[in-house]
């Protein structure tokens, strides 16, 4: 591991976009409505497009040569620095939105509070980002109303997605050293957005949080549960085996 | 394309660039569309910085390919594309008169100013590209390219595209 924080920052948030990106783009072709299908592709994509600014930007700071697709595909898992909640597999439409939900709360404020960082590079992504994840959480929050305030069945499917997915929120905004080498104390105010915003969607859908949930936490250490491996082994297989392969 | 300019001034290549279409969306230019943010030259080169609109937007790369090759063919060689983040590229940048060719291309162009988290659930109301309806509905904020979002006209009942305020 670099000493450097900047490094390991940049990692945590293009990991983040990388492994949400690329479970999200599994359901290009498979989506439950058509228009659903075009925006998860989408949404996957500018993950993805920031994926590469993060990562582009960690590999200069690192200055080892490694540029974005060197990080995303040659590193193995313990390598990773996202957090657990978007390795979490797909499972239902219903998992994968209230995944996409969690995850987008916290990145919209997120940005926005980078976008005045003092490292101008982290800066500039931040700006680029935010309006993308804007967008993100305008349409998972519509969905997430309409589906927990909808049929018994969509209901009870999103509220199974959050019990199962809450215990990984606490990752998001429990910060250490690196994060605040960066971000400085901003993340208590991040923390209290993300539960004011979650709590007043979650009871205009109808949902409710579980109780008093033990929170995980290890992703930003590289400490990752199984799913991660698994889904890096798909990922990574065409660069693993043929080394250097272009399009 | 007969004259080989070879000694260009910085006016002559922003009209060059206009000539570039936006590879989506071909009846607007890449410089109406505000991605052109600077045009630079020294003795033997031409440097052109351009602005990702989204930041996964496969167009981005063709953008600058497009560019490239419409200013070799003017007879330029050396020729340098550097892409630039910040200030991050806005709809607002879009000309009044890309406004309106969009929206006779069938594209409602953008609100201004609604992109924020919320806006389109708050409902700003988009007009239909082709009665001007008010009347209309959100299908889903992802359209055929990251900067569209689907939408219906219900009073002539067409759907149409709308480009997204950003
Ligand atoms: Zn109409």
């Amino acid at each position: 591991m670099t000493g450097n924080p900047i490094y390991e920052f940049a990692l945590r948030m293009g990991d983040n976009c990388l492994i949400l990106g690329q479970n999200v783009s599994a359901w290009c072709g498979h989506a439950p409505v058509l228009e659903e299908d075009i925006a998860l592709a989408n949404v996957a994509l500018d993950l993805i497009g920031q994926t590469r600014m993060w990562l582009g930007f960690a590999g200069e700071v690192e200055g080892k040569g490694r540029n974005a697709d060197d990080l995303a595909f040659l590193r193995d898992a313990r390598a990773f620095r996202n957090c657990l909640l978007v390795e979490q597999p797909n499972g239902d439409f219903g998992q994968t939105l209230m995944r996409q939900f969690l995850f987008d709360a916290w990145h919209h404020p997120m940005l926005k509070a980078l976008a005045g960082s003092a490292n101008v590079r982290v800066a500039e992504v931040a700006e680029k980002s935010v309006k993308e994840a804007a967008y993100h959480l305008d349409r998972s929050t519509g969905l997430v109303i309409r589906l927990g305030d909808g049929s018994d069945e969509s209901h009870n499917r999103m509220q199974a997605a959050l019990d199962g997915l809450w215990r990984y929120t606490g990752e998001l905004y429990a910060t250490d050293a690196i994060d605040e080498a960066v971000i400085g104390r901003g993340f208590s105010a991040i923390e209290e957005q993300y539960k004011n915003y979650t709590s007043k969607i979650f009871d205009e859908a109808t949902l409710t949080i579980p109780e008093a949930t033990f929170m995980h936490k290890g992703g930003k250490s590289g400490l990752h549960s199984e799913a991660l491996g698994a889904m890096l082994a798909d990922m990574q297989i065409l660069q693993r085996s043929h080394p250097g392969a272009q399009w | 394309m007969a004259t080989l300019a070879i000694n260009p001034s910085i006016k002559d290549i922003w009209s060059w660039l206009e000539d570039v279409p936006d590879p989506e969306i071909p009846v607007v230019s890449v410089v109406e569309l505000g991605i052109v943010r600077d045009v630079a030259r020294n003795e033997s080169s031409i440097i052109v910085t351009i602005t990702p609109t989204y930041s996964g937007c496969p167009a981005t790369t063709v953008i600058a390919i497009d560019i490239e090759q419409a200013i070799r063919r003017h007879g330029v060689e050396d020729v340098r594309i550097e892409t630039k983040l910040s200030p991050a590229w806005t709809t607002d940048w879009i000309t009044p008169g890309a406004c309106e060719k969009l929206k006779a291309y069938g594209i409602a162009p953008p609100e201004k100013g609604a992109a924020c988290a919320g806006a389109l659930r708050a409902g700003t109301t988009i007009h239909c590209p082709r009665c001007d309806s008010g009347n209309t509905e959100c299908i889903s904020q992802f359209g055929s390219t990251p900067c569209k979002a689907h939408y219906r006209c219900k009073d002539c009942l067409e759907p149409f595209d709308y480009f997204k305020s950003f």
